[in-house]
């Protein structure tokens, strides 16, 4: 008896250790080695970790980080809110296409939804040139290669991100508690205050971790419809690397960066919903 | 009756406000289908009728075309890697079920939560020791490693909805634990697997930050040509491709549906 599951558990390690080998050493280590590069790499860690507070430049990029960051959170989260909201009060058909609709553009190549909104938002573009034949406008406005160009084309990209983990949370509240308290003489407003939106805060999280961290990393994005005139900090380790080949400064960006995000999700994790993140994704 | 009626209308009204959000996800992507068309060799509306010459480019001019196979090369190997590593991973952590499996599955899904950035840059340190920089196999190597986790999580959804006792019955009509994988296991996961396998390759072929750092002029991917085509002089014919893949996504998807409601 113990032969046979002695051989069933070595069967389940050989399966497992491929991959679990592949993350270790081609995944984890090299991460490591950023981390301890940015303490080793000329002209050392006081050095380089002091920049974070010296360099005029670096604070710049950061708090440009940060603001844009916050922005694009605080829109894709009440957007979400409302478009999740929408999903679960449609009939069932409607629904059903609603759903495949905000599933589309995770499907899409986030280069191809870049350039689509420079193709919108350029200055003789399609939304500059409708406002300007309608005589809304006397002159084109600018919306791209500046940070409102950033914030359109990051808030489309987190969308579905946002609205996945807040409609995986409605879909699961029983009317029936709705009704109930209607039916006990809470007005609208009340119900949603006091019943509705508490049982949606752990799906607010979910959807708040997702956005936030994967804003503070963005590159592709930010670096499309920024047209370099709009730095963060992925951009900015690139360029460290790339151009001034300054890897004392991209390893240090690059373990603040990670930390962050793990301080984040440590922050805020344990109050999310994570079954809703990692599973049920495809419904 | 007047507070029946008040839930209708702000029902109507979330709705309304959910339809308004759709059409700002998705309209914006309706627009490079008349840009694809323009007959300029800059980025504009068809004025003066239509023309499919940067449809006719993607297939005659070597930088589109050569990056096309480059990528469907690498997302197709990606895929196959990561799917069949993935999967058997996935089985593995399944059937140990102790607690090591919890600290050894977060392991494994931190490619998912690290930002690109990040970890283009360190597989571009470690690739330069390797040799690796430059090489179909270093982009397939990094590709694989950040699709394992995709796998894991859709063949995981799929096995925690798989009845074990299946499993158990197989083995105690004597069939051999292959064959048990093989005959019982691989085929109730099916779906679970071909979604892993389809993020894979979507993701493979979309990837671009990793792709920055690891190759400069013998690996070229689409995405790289895309990308320098955004980043320095746009040309038209990014709309083309960009139609073509809004295109292949949509039939993808209503296959996908269809095939799900038969």
């Amino acid at each position: 008896m113990t032969g046979s599951l002695d051989h069933r558990t070595r069967l389940a390690l050989v399966m497992i250790a491929p991959a679990v080998l592949m993350i270790v050493l081609l995944y984890l280590l090299p991460l490591l080695r950023i981390l301890g590069l940015s303490f080793t790499e000329e002209p050392g860690a006081l050095a380089n970790y002091s920049q974070l507070f010296t360099s005029d430049v670096l604070g710049r990029v950061i708090w440009t980080t940060l603001r844009i960051c916050v922005i694009t959170t605080a829109i894709t989260l009440v957007v979400s809110y409302v478009m999740a909201a929408a999903l679960t009060l449609a009939a069932p058909r409607m629904r059903a296409i609603m759903f495949v609709l905000v599933l589309l553009p995770l499907w899409l190549s986030v280069l191809i939804r870049a350039f689509a909104w420079v193709s919108v938002l350029r200055g003789n573009g399609v939304l500059n040139n409708a406002l300007v034949s309608l005589g809304l406008i006397g002159a084109p406005l600018s919306l791209v290669r500046n940070e409102t160009g950033v914030i359109i084309g990051m808030v489309h990209y987190m969308l579905p991100f946002g609205i996945l983990p807040l409609y995986a949370g409605m879909r699961t509240i029983d009317p029936r508690v709705l009704n109930a308290a209607r039916s006990l003489g809470a007005n609208g407003l009340t119900v949603f205050r006091r019943v509705f939106f508490p049982l949606t805060v752990p799906g607010l999280f979910s959807s708040f971790i997702l956005t936030f961290v994967f804003s503070l990393g963005f590159y592709v994005t930010p670096a499309i419809l920024g047209g370099g005139r709009v730095m963060m900090v992925a951009e900015y380790i690139s360029v460290q690397v790339h151009e001034t080949l300054e890897w004392g400064t991209a390893t240090m960006l690059a373990s603040v960066l990670l930390l962050t995000v793990f301080a984040v999700i440590f922050a805020v994790g344990r109050f999310a919903d994570w079954d809703s993140l990692v599973g049920k994704g495809d419904e | 009756m007047e507070a029946a009626a008040r839930p209708r209308l702000s029902r109507l009204v979330v709705l309304g406000f959910g339809w308004l959000g759709l059409i700002f996800l998705l309209a914006p992507l309706a627009v490079v289908f008349p840009v694809s068309l323009t007959p300029e060799r800059y980025l504009s509306m068809p004025t003066n009728g239509i023309s499919f010459q940067h449809y006719a480019k993607l297939v005659t001019d070597l930088r589109w075309s050569q990056s096309i196979l480059t990528s469907l090369a690498i997302a197709t190997l990606t895929t196959v890697l990561a799917t069949l590593l993935g999967t058997l991973c996935a089985i593995g952590l399944w059937r140990l079920n102790s607690r090591l499996t919890r600290y050894l599955r977060v392991m494994i899904l931190a490619p998912l939560i690290v930002p690109p950035i990040v970890h283009a840059l360190a597989f571009y340190r470690t690739w330069i020791d390797l040799n690796w920089l430059d090489t179909l196999m270093g982009v397939v190597v990094a590709h694989t490693v950040i699709c394992i986790p995709l796998v894991l999580i859709t063949v995981s959804t799929s096995l925690s909805g798989f009845d074990r006792r299946l499993e158990q019955a197989a083995r105690s009509l004597g069939a051999s634990p292959v064959t048990v994988l093989r005959r019982i296991v691989v085929p109730n996961i099916a779906p679970g697997i071909l979604s892993g396998a389809a993020f894979s390759f979507v993701t493979s072929w979309d990837e671009v930050v990793a792709v920055l750092f690891l190759t400069s002029r013998k690996v070229v991917t689409l995405p790289i040509v895309i990308w320098n085509s955004l980043t320095e002089r746009v040309d038209p014919a990014v709309a083309a491709v960009s139609a073509v893949m809004i295109l292949a996504t949509l039939v993808a998807v209503a296959i996908r549906l269809t095939l799900r409601k038969v």
